[in-house]
């Protein structure tokens, strides 16, 4: 019988392991099952040019429906796992069947978090939304006309993307944040800051240090028509004709911890992308992986992991063993601005600016123990990959040094 | 349509075909040529598409905007004839281009 991979999960990091494979020679069977209708296909674009309608559907996709089946990739999108048998190596589907596999790589990324408070429990309003998936914008952009009130709670970058897009297109935004500051959790309060001054600029209604107390639905609890909330202590009630939540992600780990596989703030892999079964692995958002950057371990929701992640999993596949020793790094684009950010800023005990942040043009440096741990680059792309260096080599800088423009990045590298 | 000779650093040519109107980018990735990563998936934003344009197509294309000047200068092993893929759009005066991809897109 011929070798046979079975990937769960046809987003980024599956669809890419797929591809990776074939890269690589591999000669056995494989099939990419996906519980949505679509191949996989880019999410970062949801939020930003699909959602302006700048972006089609196909454009989306990373690779055409022809290329699964000229590469021999048993792509199978609409096919739901339900449960993983380890004893006898087989997958049970959402239609009853039973799929055997030799090797098992789960890339079942994650879910929108939803928002719990008194009101809702039990309705499901057609003017509520979260952002995942291309189901989700196309369920939001009929909604998305001039003069229509936005309700955003949350000011991560799916929140701060979106009111973006919406301000532009004309909608009243109000956001909600929960913390004192904007993408408080990947950021500094410089760059927080800064993010705040953009928003507000174009229009967008900020509330911080925000806390969502009810929904008032309408007498058919199919609307949401207004969001209560407690604002420095102060009770507010808004009225808004579609709300958006985007408070984070609940990493899909649940077919793993049924397997009696071990989950820990996601399903937890060596470096070579294992769990503790051998014929099993994951890859992705959806997993918990050593990480040489921080020293510890660590779940990722971006794409770079997720192609990263996906490359570690096609060596382990392949017989080889190829850890990542990648430096997490994202991007957002909010208004056309780039913000390119690498490195993980938590426990830094300065921050270093470089360029004009009147300018929309700048870089923050987080400092600890005189080393760059991580670095946002604003309008600076050039910048970006000197930054990247920086907190790789983990040498010691100079801060009057690193925030003086004249001062060449590179020469700081050395 | 239009051909795309892609050349891996180790010498391994892949010869694809393009319709027009879409990025050499894309050309790649649909015909699962390594070498290519493309992180950001066509935006400018990653300079993981990076490759060196033959010379005698050189003339033939726009030259590069603001964003992709500023991420070729965050790309690995630049040379004067890197471009970012992602911003070549295939014309039929193209077909037949050439295009050297690094050693890697991802590290020195």
């Amino acid at each position: 019988m011929e070798e046979r991979i079975v990937i769960v999960g046809a987003g980024q990091a599956g669809g890419e392991l797929a591809a990776g494979l074939r890269k690589q020679g591999y000669k056995g069977r494989v099939l990419l099952l996906g519980d949505e209708a679509h191949p996989p296909y880019q999410r970062p674009p949801l939020s930003k040019g699909f959602l302006q309608g700048k972006v089609a559907l196909t454009d989306l996709y990373l690779k055409p429906l022809a290329s699964y089946e000229r590469f021999d990739i048993e792509l199978k999108p609409g096919t739901r796992v339900e449960a993983i048998d380890r004893a006898t190596k087989e997958v049970s589907l959402g239609d009853g069947s039973r799929l055997a596999y030799d090797k098992l790589v789960l890339a079942t990324g994650g879910r929108a978090r939803p928002l719990s408070v008194p009101g809702l429990a039990g309705a499901r309003p057609e003017n509520l939304f979260s952002l995942r998936s291309i189901a989700d914008v196309e369920a939001m952009r009929g909604r998305f006309i001039p003069g229509n009130r936005l309700v955003i709670i949350g000011g991560g970058y799916v929140g701060l993307e979106v009111a973006a897009v919406a301000v532009q297109l004309g909608l009243r935004v109000t956001l909600l944040e929960a913390a004192p500051r904007l993408l408080c959790r990947v950021t500094g309060p410089e760059v927080s800051a800064f993010i705040e001054k953009l928003h507000r600029e174009r229009g967008v209604e900020l509330r911080l240090s925000c806390e969502v107390r009810s929904m008032e639905l309408d007498e058919a609890r199919r609307q949401v028509r207004e969001v209560g909330f407690a604002c420095q202590g102060v009770q507010e009630r808004l009225e808004a004709d579609l709300v958006l939540v985007g408070i984070g992600l609940i990493p899909n780990t649940e077919l793993a911890s049924a397997a009696g596989l071990a989950v820990d703030n996601g399903i937890v892999v060596d470096e070579y992308a294992c769990t503790a079964d051998p014929d099993i692995l994951a890859i992705g958002d959806c997993a918990n992986q050593p990480s040489a950057y921080t020293g510890g371990r660590i779940r990722l929701e971006s794409v770079p992991n997720a192609i990263e992640h996906a490359r570690v999993a096609a060596a382990t596949l392949m017989g080889k063993r190829e850890p990542s020793a990648a430096i997490p790094w994202f991007w957002s684009d909010q208004y056309g601005l780039k913000l390119q950010m690498v490195g993980l800023s938590t426990g830094h005990e300065q921050c270093v600016t470089r360029g004009s942040v009147e300018g929309k043009e700048f870089s923050a440096f987080y400092l600890k123990d005189r080393r760059v741990i991580a670095a946002d680059v604003i309008g600076r792309p050039a910048e970006f990959m000197a930054a990247k260096r920086l907190v790789s080599s983990r040498v010691q800088v100079d801060a009057a040094r690193l925030g003086d423009a004249a001062v060449p990045l590179a020469s700081l590298a050395a | 349509m239009a051909k795309i000779k892609f050349i891996e650093a180790n010498g391994k040519q892949h010869e694809v075909e393009a319709e027009e109107g879409q990025s050499v980018m894309q050309a790649a990735t649909n015909n699962l040529v390594p070498g290519i990563v493309a992180e950001c998936g066509g935006f400018a934003s990653c300079a993981t598409c990076h490759g060196y344009v033959d010379e005698a197509w050189l003339t033939k294309l726009p030259p590069p905007d603001a964003a992709e000047e500023g991420m070729i200068a965050c790309a690995f092993h630049v040379q004067p004839n890197s471009r970012l893929t992602c911003q070549l759009k295939m014309t039929p005066a193209l077909d037949g281009l050439v295009v050297r991809l690094p050693v890697s897109q991802t590290e020195e």
